[in-house]
């Protein structure tokens, strides 16, 4: 009658049991009929963006500017500006992360007061409304560190105390950060204790272990993982609307202190304030198709990696 | 453990200790490195608590603030109306509208997003096979990938004339359609916190509840769900902190009036919507500057709030589920 000689891993398949119950009929009704809603929106959404974004794609819709006061045509500053702005954040966001997961699964120990702080802080950090980073970039980024460039460097001039590609990309890196370090510390735990074993028996450092043993291991891991998190910082637009993204631009950001045109903010740009809604309302579906298809190309780009490590992990078993 | 050197007398290797002394003041280096990295998601917290609390603080103190609007008329209302009209000629900074618009908006969120996730977590969890599973998964997971700002564009183009169809309301952007874009947004979230509370109930219980002559869905929403009840709760709460905080889906979709009413279908405008719409216009170091910042710190600190009650929601329930773990 002791709980602990009960078996505790075995699990219950309905398909397994022949007779079906009214009640059980009702809630595999109820349950599958609210899994298929959320579906069907993830279906409707991408639906309405592919079907109103395919008329207006174009050669020219990706390669030009845009022109007639935003109603006509394309968009490429602002794809570049994605480009630019994400590439930026990956670089801040990703060492930084990795790092903290290396901390977190390598060395801190245990019962670490350090590590946990680290934790709750990560936990509530992932939590944090992207607007509030929006205002924490333009205190912090630009009114304090910008300002102080400036005042120390340039004479008081407005160079780096105003928005610019690199708060924008800074604000949103601490907004990554969070999602690098989870996925990352998880890759990393995955490699067996015997990799490492191994190598410290032959005789190498701790520090040699992690980079040359633990982190190729999990090196598919952690660019999943860092790739999903880089997918979900790119389509942000509340923490760059006041550290970087300009309305319209004639020309291309080459300074890290220039500011720049994005994908997102184009979106809220054309939705919200512009003067001929109809006119637009083309542009807007194409500008979405392509935000969504840089996401989704990001997020395929992991789920690939993914697979491809998970059939690796099974070859070597 | 590093005596290696020291059975090596021959001269040939005398290169080989500086070389391992130099190894290690190097493995040191960044080893230091690394641990002060991992300090910077708690410098992050703090930065963004000083500098957010910095902006806001002259709310309370500063003179220049309190000419246009002290702390109580914040809240109270002036001559009887609750209004949020900050460039106006005479300011008006009252934020219970905006309080009320966010409450209103993520309620809504909640009631449709709440029931539809948990279930598709039951059935996820419960019923479905494994490979049903692994294809679902992903599919949700694809849902939360898509960015907020193309929610907010769907909601504002198409899913505001269904609503309008649907319910016949007076105006195309209200709470209601805000509402339903939010759902969207949190359905992930609270769909996997919800999952991974039913899943991390042991197998055990089950048995024991269909050993003892239960149903499937006798199991299920008389043994299962309750022992998954914190994680659950954990999960409302954690799509609760995400619709308050979100932004771009309800700039897009709610209208933006400030009114106070509590009807579904009048337009709402929020914290996190006033604070993305005003602050790009707003003079640097005015009242209405730092109030906004008030709101932003008001914002932050409730969705800290939310966010620790959830994750020691999930804890908990892991410690009391796992026993040992």
């Amino acid at each position: 009658m002791s709980a602990q000689t009960q078996p505790t891993t075995t699990t219950v398949s309905w398909a397994r049991q022949n007779r079906s119950f009214m009640g059980d009929r009702v809630l595999s009704v109820l349950t599958i009929s609210a899994t298929v809603v959320i579906l069907l929106m993830l279906v409707v959404i991408l639906g309405d963006v592919v079907i109103g974004g395919a008329r207006v794609i174009s050669w020219e819709f990706v390669s030009a500017a845009p022109t007639h006061g935003m109603t006509a045509g394309g968009i490429f500053p602002a794809i570049f500006g994605t480009v630019a702005l994400t590439l930026l954040m990956t670089i801040a966001a990703v060492p930084a992360g990795v790092a903290t997961a290396i901390y977190l699964a390598e060395y801190a120990p245990a019962s670490s007061r350090l590590a946990r702080a680290i934790r709750v802080c990560i936990a509530n950090l992932a939590g944090v409304p992207s607007i509030v980073f929006g205002l924490f970039g333009l205190g912090f980024f630009i009114s304090t560190v910008g300002k102080g460039i400036d005042d120390a460097v340039f004479a008081g001039q407005a160079t780096y105390g105003k928005p610019s590609l690199i708060w924008a990309a800074l604000t949103l890196s601490i907004l990554t950060l969070p999602v690098v370090v989870v996925a990352t510390e998880e890759a990393i735990r995955a490699v067996p204790r015997d990799v490492r074993d191994a190598s410290l028996a032959l005789g190498a450092t701790k520090l040699q272990t992690i980079f040359r043993v633990v982190l190729p291991e999990a090196l598919g891991g952690i660019l999943t993982g860092s790739i999903l998190a880089v997918s979900r910082g790119a389509g942000e637009v509340a923490p760059i609307l006041f550290t970087g993204a300009a309305y319209f631009l004639p020309y291309l950001p080459t300074n890290l202190n220039d500011p720049f045109m994005s994908l997102g903010y184009h979106v809220y740009v054309l939705a919200t304030q512009s003067p001929d809604v109809d006119r637009t309302k083309p542009l807007l579906y194409g500008t979405v198709l392509v935000l969504l298809s840089l996401t989704f190309l990001l997020n395929f780009v992991a789920v690939a990696i993914r697979a491809r490590t998970r059939r690796r992990l099974k070859a070597s078993l | 453990m590093q005596d290696v050197t020291t059975v090596e007398p021959d001269a040939a290797s005398e290169r080989r200790p500086s070389l391992v002394a130099k190894g290690r003041i190097g493995e040191r280096l960044v080893e230091g490195l690394i641990k002060v990295v991992a300090l910077a998601s708690i410098a992050a917290v703090l930065l963004i608590l000083v500098f957010v609390g910095k902006e806001a603080l002259p709310v309370l103190t500063s003179a220049v603030v309190h000419k246009e609007v002290s702390l109580g008329g914040l809240f109270a209302p002036r001559d009887g109306v609750f209004g949020w009209q900050p460039v106006s000629d005479i300011p008006k900074y009252n934020i219970v509208p905006l309080l009320v618009g966010s409450a209103k908006v993520t309620l809504i969120a909640l009631v449709f997003a709440v029931p539809m996730s948990v279930a598709a977590a039951v059935y996820v969890s419960e019923m479905a096979g494994k490979r049903t599973r692994e294809l679902l998964k992903p599919a949700i997971e694809l849902l939360a990938g898509v960015p907020s700002v193309v929610v907010g564009f769907f909601a504002l183009v198409v899913l505001s004339s269904w609503v309008q169809a649907a319910f016949g309301t007076e105006h195309r952007l209200n709470a209601l359609v805000a509402g339903i874009g939010l759902a969207f947004a949190i359905c992930p979230i609270v769909f996997s916190v919800s999952e991974d509370a039913l899943r991390a109930v042991p197998g055990s219980y089950r048995t024991a509840a269909i050993a003892l002559g239960s149903t499937r869905s006798q199991t299920t929403l008389r043994v299962v769900l309750p022992a998954a009840g914190p994680g659950i709760a954990a999960a409302i709460v954690l799509g609760f902190g995400r619709a308050i905080g979100e932004t771009m889906i309800v700039v897009l979709a709610s209208g933006n009036a400030a009114l106070l009413d509590g009807s579904l279908d009048h337009s709402a405008r929020t914290i996190t919507a006033t604070i993305a719409q005003e602050l790009g216009e707003v003079v640097v170091g005015s009242p209405h500057y730092h109030v906004l910042f008030f709101l932003g710190a008001v914002l932050f600190l409730s969705t800290f709030a939310v966010n620790f009650f959830g994750e020691r929601m999930v804890h908990g329930m892991r410690a009391r589920l796992g026993g040992s773990r």
